[in-house]
């Protein structure tokens, strides 16, 4: 399904803040704060997740000078069961509160979410984004760090980093969200959670194939197409995907991945970045801007989740994944 | 030879070990597929009689890899079998290993008590 918002909601302002291991990233320099302590001073992994989200959100409404009652809705999630850190900082945002879990595709489908709020007329000010913590995440879908677990060069790193938006109307000074696509769960029977990247490109293929025939647009349309964390063999496939479909090489060029690019090359972070932070951090500093400062015109931003469980990967079933996407604009 | 027991310890250590990562990485096994698989296999092999002369040859090559866990399991349960018959299956396994378990538990305590885990830094 695709959405095309007629009044153009804007990003008033945005906010990414990462943990001390992401220094080493590429878009470091983007980031809005790098905390020193990876538990952000707290006891646990989760509660740091939290303190993480509220120094985000923090961010947020000091850039913009707003007050926390005057955002009305706070439409975030994470990976944490049950997704305690985002439930948790909502209790001092205070603002009206839904938890969205689409995995790593939640910032995306965050923003989609307050763009219709935001259309409705409900909305003057929605704070949209997601988080994911290394630590608490890893103990969630694998194994706790210090099991000191091997993974084979397929997997990928969860980024710990959070990435969130402010939305409200239309300001042509602002990077604006013209149409959006909300994904299908699209699952080819890969089974293999040390292998996300060849589970999720098939959804983000699917999410951008739609998205540019209901908008009937092409590739070379768009300044930048970002998918979230397919991370280096995700995006290979995807662009094998829509080369095999017509793309040219100078449009398969057009294809980024913020998690295939998030570590640099580095070979210990493995295939590259994941998680819900992933795509957050990246859209929401270094894309944003990159947008203000008018490098971009048009940018996609397609947020890649897979939705499964450590139980239902015991269980032998597939990775079902889903893919959402944002067309954003600069005037 | 001194050095012949390195030798051996060095060969067989090692391929005990190689032949868990190849577990992992071709035979897609998790962490804890592949542990139960070696403690597993190291006790069919110490029941048929073949892990003895494997410690003989390697020393420590072939008692720190996990599959020594699961010889100790088997020579407790033939042991105490021995003694007291099939009652002795039961009371034996832990008996040998017992030991290596409590160690575990109290080794673990005192790291937990002593560090706080951390994530990778650099």
């Amino acid at each position: 399904m695709v959405i095309v918002f007629g009044q153009k909601p804007s990003i008033i302002a945005s906010a990414a803040v990462a943990g001390p291991l992401e220094r080493k990233s590429v878009f470091y320099s983007y980031f809005d704060s790098v905390v020193e302590d990876e538990r952000w001073n707290q006891a646990t992994n989760e509660q740091g997740n939290v303190k993480m989200i509220q120094e985000a959100c923090q961010i947020l409404l000091n850039k913009t000078g707003l007050n926390r009652l005057d955002i009305d809705f706070f439409l975030a999630g994470d990976l944490v069961n049950q997704m305690t850190p985002t439930n948790f900082a909502a209790r001092e945002i205070a603002a009206s509160f839904i938890g969205l879990f689409s995995a790593c595709a939640t910032s995306v489908s965050s923003v989609i979410v307050a763009c219709l709020l935001t259309e409705l007329g409900a909305s003057q000010y929605a704070i949209a984004g997601a988080s994911s913590h290394h630590n608490a995440i890893e103990r969630q879908f694998r194994y706790p760090i210090y099991y000191g677990s091997q993974k084979p060069a397929t997997a990928q790193w969860t980024v710990t980093a959070a990435g969130f938006t402010l939305i409200g109307k239309h300001n042509p000074k602002n990077p604006s969200i013209v149409a959006a696509t909300v994904g299908k769960v699209i699952d080819y029977g890969q089974k293999d959670p040390f292998h996300m990247g060849a589970a999720m490109a098939p959804a983000a293929y699917d999410t951008i194939s739609r998205h540019l025939e209901k908008r009937k647009q092409q590739i070379k349309d768009y300044d930048l197409i970002m998918t979230g964390d397919l991370g280096k063999i995700g995006l290979q496939i995807l662009k094998k995907m829509f080369a095999e479909t017509g793309a040219t090489r100078e449009e398969c060029n057009i294809f980024r991945d913020a998690g295939a690019e998030f570590y640099g090359e580095d070979p210990s972070f493995l295939a590259g970045a994941s998680g819900s932070g992933c795509s957050a951090s990246v859209y929401f500093s270094y894309v944003l801007q990159q947008l203000k400062s008018g490098r971009f015109k048009r940018v996609l931003l397609v947020a890649t989740g897979s939705l499964h469980s450590p139980l239902t990967f015991q269980q032998g079933e597939s990775i079902p994944c889903t893919a959402h996407a944002i067309e954003v604009t600069m005037e | 030879m001194i050095f012949m027991d390195f030798l051996f310890a060095f060969i067989i250590g090692g391929l005990i070990c190689a032949i868990g990562q190849v577990l992992m990485d071709v035979g897609k096994m998790t962490p804890g597929k592949t542990l139960s698989i070696m403690v597993v296999a190291g006790s069919i092999i110490s029941g048929l009689g073949w892990y003895q002369p494997l410690i003989d040859l390697a020393g420590a090559g072939a008692t720190i890899p996990i599959t020594s866990f699961g010889h100790s399991l088997t020579q407790g349960a033939i042991a105490e079998a021995q003694k007291h018959g099939w009652v002795g299956v039961l009371t034996g396994m832990f008996e040998v290993t017992s030991s290596g378990i409590s160690s575990a538990i109290v080794f673990g305590f005192i790291a937990a008590l002593l560090f706080k885990s951390k994530g990778k830094v650099n």
